[in-house]
């Protein structure tokens, strides 16, 4: 028997999810754009309905297109499978209310995208589920906020805008005595730069508007599921081990221990919430992860010109980038992060708001926007855009000024850059 | 339902005497789930389904049995204490061959046994068996990948958004040390006693790298009258990579 060999990551960027399409030969992932699919006869139909047959019944639960994605980030990520949802919000918000009720309680790092900030401090709030928030840099700080009601411990792999490193490992090791599992959001780092699932997270999701599509056409999320968490053994999710009416009494983790976390999201919550990715939409993106392995080096190179740029400009006070010696997280972001810390980055202008102002204003070949995750180099001021919404105290902790100006760099001629960078650095200080 | 210690998957129905039984029998280092549509399907069209989870594998505690008539055993004390007196067997792999040890060893108590993905003798390569024998994760990749065919990791899984490879993985990572080494040696040791005369199907992968079809034909030859259907595209995991053409041959044959 030859040794077992796994495709490599490109290979599977490139195929995984999707043989050539049996009825026309076409090569491309096919769009499906198709609400619903025939059945073969009232048998059949009832079949699907209950879960006896594999195939597709209506494009909010499923979609041959869509599925193409979510096996492809699936093989990518090292999980047992994923489902592909409007964006990365509805994606979060599909984890959250797969695995609890009201009454739950979260614990989160305090470093988040201030979407998920919002949907975690407030609105989630109303429904009964309540969040404590932490600063990531000590891991402990998880353990100190987990209560007899805690279902989730929840994180950025590289934090926003201060790009706080988390250490997956050892917040995963918390979680898990805890009897609950770690998700985190790896938009930042896609599967190229961490694959969390091998560093002992349970459930991850990407913005796939970000470098899994790249392009910035697309808004769209992707929620992956280890299978490595039992749910069994912990005995805190009823949603996946006890009878749920909603679905012929179905016993989830009865079905598999494996899926169940999956078949409840899909089953329950594409069906009933309908955040579902539309078949363009996957089309879209997975041309995206096509050239993830190759856009992914040059964004990380790219960026480290940048920040050694920056770092030595008379107008910058200060760099944010983990590969820093500087960073906190440096000696973390080595060990977890070796193929780079992304392509996303942090400084603070000399001269406060106004000089952010002029210097954004300035711009040429940077695009002032509320994205990150293009091809194209983009710019933001976090206070009074994506954070606007957080407290003084809540900016403070995610390591947010008024002077904070965040970069993230696309793949342009990276002296072009430089060149753009410095022209408007030297306009913010006149 | 726990029958015992036990687990067995039932479709969420009670045993119900009138009914025909299948009992799904699963191959080294997983469990009853690995029949997930196909048990369900018969679970709700008119059949009592048990589909067991050895000791050791999935929900049933215990020790894993070292040997095939060993499982024979335990599964038909688990049968006595669910009072079901004859029954059709699914085996897949290792579960083929705790079918053909019952339909030799218990003639009175099958009805059919199908053979899914099977070979006899099941010989398991040294490097396998090594590798199990030390839990080392060598063993968990062997299984993956001959597992399937391989084209599975390139591509579309008939279940939507599954990753077969990451599937495997998950399930044999959660075996306690020594189980699958138990499962294969126990594989690896058998030998049949006795001849089976019940109606046999065996549906085989033509893509299978584990059992491959050439392996399973001293058996076929051995079994009078015995069906067989070759499913093309399909490696050895042949209920996720050929779902519905596995339930249509199931169909056909226990109807």
């Amino acid at each position: 028997m030859a040794g077992p060999k796994y495709p490599g990551f490109d290979t599977l960027a490139l195929h995984a999810g999707q043989s050539p399409d049996p009825a026309t030969g076409s090569r491309a992932v096919p769009i499906y754009q198709t609400t619903s699919y025939v059945f073969r006869d009232t048998e059949h139909a009832a079949s699907l309905f209950n879960m006896e047959r594999a195939g597709h019944v209506y494009s909010r639960i499923s979609n041959p297109t869509v599925a193409v994605l979510e096996e492809r980030v699936a093989a990518l990520e090292g999980g047992v499978g994923a489902i592909a949802t409007a964006s990365g919000q509805a994606a979060l918000h599909l984890a959250i209310a797969t695995l609890m009720d009201a009454g739950s309680h979260i614990v989160a790092s305090g470093s988040l995208y201030g979407g998920s900030h919002n949907l975690l401090a407030y609105t989630l709030k109303r429904f009964g589920i309540e969040t404590t928030f932490v600063s990531p840099r000590d891991p402990e700080n998880f353990r100190r906020a987990i209560k007899p009601n805690t279902r989730l411990l929840f994180g950025e792999t590289l934090g926003n805008p201060g790009l706080d490193v988390l250490d997956v490992p050892t917040i995963a090791g918390i979680a898990h005595a805890a009897k609950v599992p770690l998700l985190v959001d790896a938009t930042f780092t896609t599967p190229y730069l961490m694959q969390p699932f091998k560093l002992g997270a349970d459930l991850l999701y990407h913005s796939a508007t970000k470098f899994l599509g790249g392009h910035g056409i697309a808004i769209g999320g992707v929620l992956v599921d280890s299978g490595r968490f039992d749910w069994d053994a912990s005995g805190k999710f009823a949603t996946l081990t006890e009878a749920y009416a909603g679905f012929h009494n179905m016993d989830f983790a009865e079905e598999s221990g494996t899926r169940a976390f999956l078949l409840r999201a899909r089953r329950e919550g594409l069906r009933d919430f309908g955040a579902c990715m539309a078949p363009m939409t996957a089309f879209q993106i997975l041309q995206g992860v096509e050239t993830l392995h190759l856009r992914m080096p040059r964004h990380v190179e790219s960026t480290r010109e940048v920040v050694h740029f920056l770092a030595a400009h008379s107008a910058v006070a200060k760099v944010i980038y983990p590969e820093l010696a500087d960073h906190p997280d440096h000696a973390l972001c080595q060990k977890l992060l070796p193929k780079g810390a992304g392509a996303v980055l942090s400084f603070e202008i000399k001269g406060g708001r106004p000089a952010g102002k002029a210097f954004i204003e300035s711009l040429r070949i940077f695009s002032h926007l509320a994205n990150v995750g293009d091809a194209k180099s983009l710019v933001i001021h976090p206070a009074s855009t994506t954070h606007y919404r957080m407290s003084d105290d809540d900016l403070r902790n995610a390591g947010i000024t008024a002077g904070t100006v965040r970069l993230s760099i696309g793949l342009e001629e990276a002296q072009d850059l430089l060149d753009d960078l410095d022209r408007a650095l030297k306009v913010s200080q006149k | 339902m726990k029958i015992g210690q036990a687990f067995a998957y039932t479709a969420n129905h009670e045993i119900d005497p009138a009914k025909r039984t299948l009992v799904f029998l699963h191959g080294a280092g997983l469990d009853h789930s690995w029949f997930g549509l196909q048990s369900r399907y018969f679970g709700y069209h008119g059949y009592n389904v048990l589909a067991l989870d050895l000791p050791g594998h999935g929900k049933s505690a215990g020790p894993a049995l070292t040997t095939v008539p060993a499982m024979t055993d335990w599964m038909m004390g688990v049968l006595d204490k669910a009072q079901v007196q004859k029954a059709s067997l699914v085996g897949h792999s290792m579960g083929t061959l705790i079918s053909l040890d019952c339909a030799a060893r218990y003639p009175q108590r099958v009805e059919r046994i199908v053979l899914i993905g099977t070979a006899y003798p099941m010989k398991v390569g040294e490097a396998y068996l090594d590798a199990a024998k030390r839990d080392s994760y060598d063993a968990f990749d062997i299984g993956t990948i001959f597992g399937h065919a391989p084209r599975v990791p390139l591509g579309g899984n008939p279940n939507p958004g599954m990753w077969m490879y990451g599937d495997t993985q998950a399930r044999l990572e959660r075996l306690a040390p020594g189980v699958l080494h138990a499962d294969l040696k126990a594989c690896n040791d058998y030998t049949l006693a006795g001849e089976v005369k019940c109606p046999t199907l065996f549906i085989l992968g033509r893509r299978d790298m584990l059992t491959p079809p050439r392996a399973a034909k001293p058996l076929q030859d051995k079994i009078a009258g015995a069906k067989t259907v070759l499913i093309d595209y399909s490696g050895h995991s042949l209920m996720a990579e050929a779902p519905d053409a596995t339930l249509d041959a199931l169909i056909e044959f226990l109807r």
